[in-house]
């Protein structure tokens, strides 16, 4: 087997890398789709417009599969830290774990305490209630990224530490120095639009999906209208965030944005900016680099000449790898003006009334829509291979961070987790793309559970057949007709009578 | 009070609601496909698809309150039982979808049935094994665990594994009897009966298995004046099976699954009994792999406010799907 060449430590990387890539997916989707389902569910209750209740439930199916495969996936990475990088958690448990308990304690019982009256329980607890706990697992999870980023921002930025005699890192005088260290508000701005910005093409790629099989379908419409808003609105606020976060690396950690810029060499008097090239760490160069003289130092200095430090001022232990950091740069960079590029795009098209005739717009949403997630895996890339090679930014070598295990026990356990997530994971997502694919329609049914259980008192009202006089508490409601196959079709995938 | 005690407190009361609220989930998954395809397994599996997320973020509050309270138990414990928390993770990924791909996928809900039912049973022996390897004790070395990975395998574990899961069967099927109606129902207070005496017999086997392995343990237990205080907790125990077999025989409602829980309360007592003061026998007391001060007192502060919180709202929780799920669909 080829993994039978690694030492622990690589096989303990990548298995690290793995299982938080694949869970980081999951949060990526669900920050954005719970506020989503949030602001539809409000929209519905302030307008009565049942369209919203409509959307609400559609997207609250995808929700609660993309939850459940982010709760699991998550749950493994609670217990990762000590499985694989025990020495890492004795040395920096006293700073990062209290702050890790406080995201059980404040987010992770908050989403799940409410999530299930948020699928199951409209009918018992009321719409008011209802939104209220819909609105709670929509702040679980942004509190939820308040504290893990705090703990991710404080290993790239440590302060307000000091070190114990038995080489724990301790907490100093003040907590709100460890929380609010100098890198996590851009960190957190960052992360979470990132999240609302790939939720918003997720939804704009599904909208388009049912613009381009009939565009007169009204429900499609909506969540086209509605992302796309979300894509010219959110995508230049992303990208002028994403910049300060550049700034405040550049302050903290200059060798990640060396190696994001590809700069091997120092330059005293404006530093290019090179476009595209192949960066070989042999060699300290980039090879067939397309640049743009002294714009490199425009950007990061704001001074065409400001002079720029390169990689050949850090001792060659101290660097990160810079092929995987400058090319997952460019990828999230790229998608990020792509992004901006389709927003802009969708206003011209709402300003010539066109947003739902131009059939281009909508492939290219499609097309589109599953960016986000590419997106932010590159920039989790670009910053933790950024990082490297230290766990805590400076103090702490990851190669002394890992646990005392024997290879063989760590290439078994990353053999289990790729193919079990891979299958799984990979299953959750195609019954996604399942849910994704049913045209939105009037009379969307909830998170029903065959005919019993929480689901008899608590699917949000019962689909038409069942229940006729359910029009009756839309008045106004002025539904364009679905045809009977799609009505049939729900019922038979939730189990039907 | 010393804040390492109180910590120590809230860690053992974390992992004891994980084992009250995920312990009966776990059990109606393992009892899973004893249940006829159709209206009783989706009763069964209705019951708790509610409340099953927030059952299992008791134990997200265990591993990452250790993490955080006793850094360095977390930092030995996990390396030294790596393939068991490995494939009880794996476990729980199987469970946990399970929930809503069963639903999504009719054609292959046997499948996702199975997973289910597989991986709870994966889940709850771990759990019981992770609990014997530590009480058989741990080879520690400076702040690292020094074993090689296959220590924690042995008789005593494998013992300490089907105790735990058989306890949770107990503790499913007298949960299934309070929710249940129909012939599911007469097949949970069936179970609970088998699941009742096979689990006294395990308690019994643990507890006589468990002085056996070290002279602290033996110590603890038989010297007086020890015995004294020691001896209620079997004491109680016998007493509480009674009323178990009683109450299931009886078909109580609420009673048996009440008197189980009572019995797991007794059996942690019984294990803080053998390893007080220990974190990580036999030589990490808890005062060696407490959290300094400071972050004692910090989460401190957070856990008296949001705790009762926690606990409000998720027992409101159990209160909007109260009742029998049902079986028929129009009244």
């Amino acid at each position: 087997m080829m993994i039978d060449g690694l030492d622990a430590l690589t096989l303990a990387r990548i298995q690290f890398a793995f299982t938080v890539s694949f869970h980081f997916i999951f949060p990526a989707f669900s920050i954005g789709l719970a506020s989503f389902l949030m602001v539809l569910e409000g929209l519905w209750l302030k307008t009565g417009k049942p369209l919203y209740l409509d959307l609400f439930k559609y997207w609250l199916k995808v929700f609660a599969v993309a939850f459940a495969m982010g709760v699991v996936s998550g749950i493994v990475m609670s217990y990762q830290f000590g499985t694989n990088w025990s020495v890492f958690s004795d040395r920096a448990g006293p700073v990062i774990g209290p702050l890790m308990a406080y995201e059980v304690l404040t987010a992770f019982f908050l989403e799940a305490g409410f999530l299930g009256v948020m699928l199951f329980g409209m009918n018992r607890v009321g719409k008011k209630l209802h939104f209220a706990a819909t609105c709670l697992v929509a702040l679980g999870t942004f509190v939820s990224a308040f504290w893990i980023l705090s703990v991710n921002s404080w290993m790239h930025t440590p302060t307000g530490f000091v070190m114990g005699d038995n080489g724990q890192f301790l907490p100093g005088d003040s907590w709100m120095d460890i929380i609010f260290n100098p890198s996590f508000p851009y960190r957190l701005v960052h992360t979470v639009t990132a999240a609302y910005l790939t939720t918003a093409f997720v939804v704009g790629g599904v909208g388009a999906w049912h613009l381009l099989r009939n565009s007169a379908n009204a429900h499609a419409r909506k969540m086209f209208s509605m992302a796309m808003w979300m894509a010219a609105l959110v995508a230049p606020i992303q990208i002028f965030v994403g910049d300060l976060h550049g700034l405040n690396t550049l302050e903290y950690q200059p060798q990640k944005v060396m190696a994001m810029e590809g700069h091997y060499d120092s330059h005293p008097d404006g530093a290019p900016l090179i476009l595209f090239g192949i960066p070989d760490s042999e060699a300290k160069e980039v090879r067939y680099s397309i640049e743009i003289p002294k714009a490199s130092s425009l950007i990061l200095k704001h001074d065409l000449n400001a002079p720029l430090a390169g990689l050949d001022t850090i001792p060659d232990e101290d660097e990160p790898p810079v092929e995987i950091v400058f090319w997952s740069f460019r990828i999230m960079v790229g998608i990020g003006f792509a992004m901006l590029g389709l927003g802009l795009w969708s206003l011209v098209a709402r300003y010539r009334r066109k947003l739902y005739d131009w059939t281009w717009l909508h492939r290219a949403a499609l097309v589109m829509g599953p960016s986000g997630f590419v997106a932010v895996i590159a920039g989790w890339i670009t910053t933790e291979v950024g990082r490297q090679p230290f766990t805590v930014y400076g103090l702490m070598r990851t190669a002394d961070s890992v646990s005392p295990l024997e290879a063989p026990a760590v290439a078994t356990s990353l053999v289990a987790f790729v193919v079990i997530y891979f299958a799984v994971f990979g299953i959750g997502t195609w019954y996604i793309m399942k849910l994704m694919h049913n045209i939105p329609h009037d009379h969307e049914t909830g998170v029903k559970r065959g005919d019993i259980g929480p689901i008899r008192t608590a699917g949000i009202t019962p689909g038409p057949s069942q229940n006729p006089g359910d029009r009756e508490t839309f008045p106004g409601s002025n539904r364009e007709s679905q045809g009977p196959e799609i009505v049939d079709r729900t019922r038979n995938e939730e189990g039907g009578d | 009070m010393d804040l390492t005690v109180i910590w120590a407190g809230i860690i053992a009361f974390a992992i004891f609601m994980y084992v009250v609220m995920d312990g009966f989930d776990l059990g109606i998954g393992i009892l899973f496909p004893s249940f006829q395809v159709g209206k009783e397994r989706d009763q069964a599996m209705n019951a708790i698809a509610p409340v099953w997320d927030g059952n299992e973020t008791w134990l997200v509050l265990g591993g990452g309150g250790l993490f955080a309270a006793f850094p360095l138990a977390y930092a030995i414990i996990l390396p030294a039982t790596y393939p068991l928390v490995i494939a009880m993770l794996l476990g729980l990924v199987f469970r946990g979808v399970a929930f809503e791909f069963r639903w999504r996928d009719p054609r292959h809900r046997g499948f996702w049935d199975m997973s289910f039912a597989g991986g709870s049973l994966v889940a709850a022996m771990t759990q019981g094994m992770i609990l014997g390897a530590l009480l058989q004790g741990v080879t520690v070395e400076g702040r690292n665990y020094a074993g090689s990975w296959f220590d924690w395998l042995t008789p005593y574990t494998l013992l300490t594994g089907v105790g735990v899961t058989v306890g949770y069967v107990l503790l499913g099927a007298t949960f299934l009897a309070m929710k249940v109606e129909g012939r599911a129902e007469d097949h949970a207070y069936r179970t609970a009966r088998i699941a009742g005496w096979a689990t006294l017999a395990l308690m019994i086997a643990v507890s006589l298995a468990t002085p056996l392995l070290e002279g602290q343990y033996w110590r603890r237990w038989f010297e007086m004046p020890n015995i004294l205080f020691a001896a209620q907790v079997p004491l109680l125990t016998g007493i509480l099976f009674f009323a178990l077999m009683r109450s299931i025989a009886k078909r109580r409602v609420y009673r048996p699954f009440v008197l189980a829980l009572s019995i797991f309360l007794l059996g942690m007592a019984g294990l803080g009994v053998s390893m007080w003061p220990f974190a990580v026998p036999p030589g990490i007391t808890i005062w060696d792999a407490a959290a300094p001060e400071s972050s004692q007192i910090f989460m401190l502060v957070g856990t008296a406010i949001i705790m009762p919180i926690i606990l409000i709202y998720t027992a409101w929780a159990y209160w909007v799907f109260r009742g029998k799920v049902g079986e028929h669909h129009y009244h």
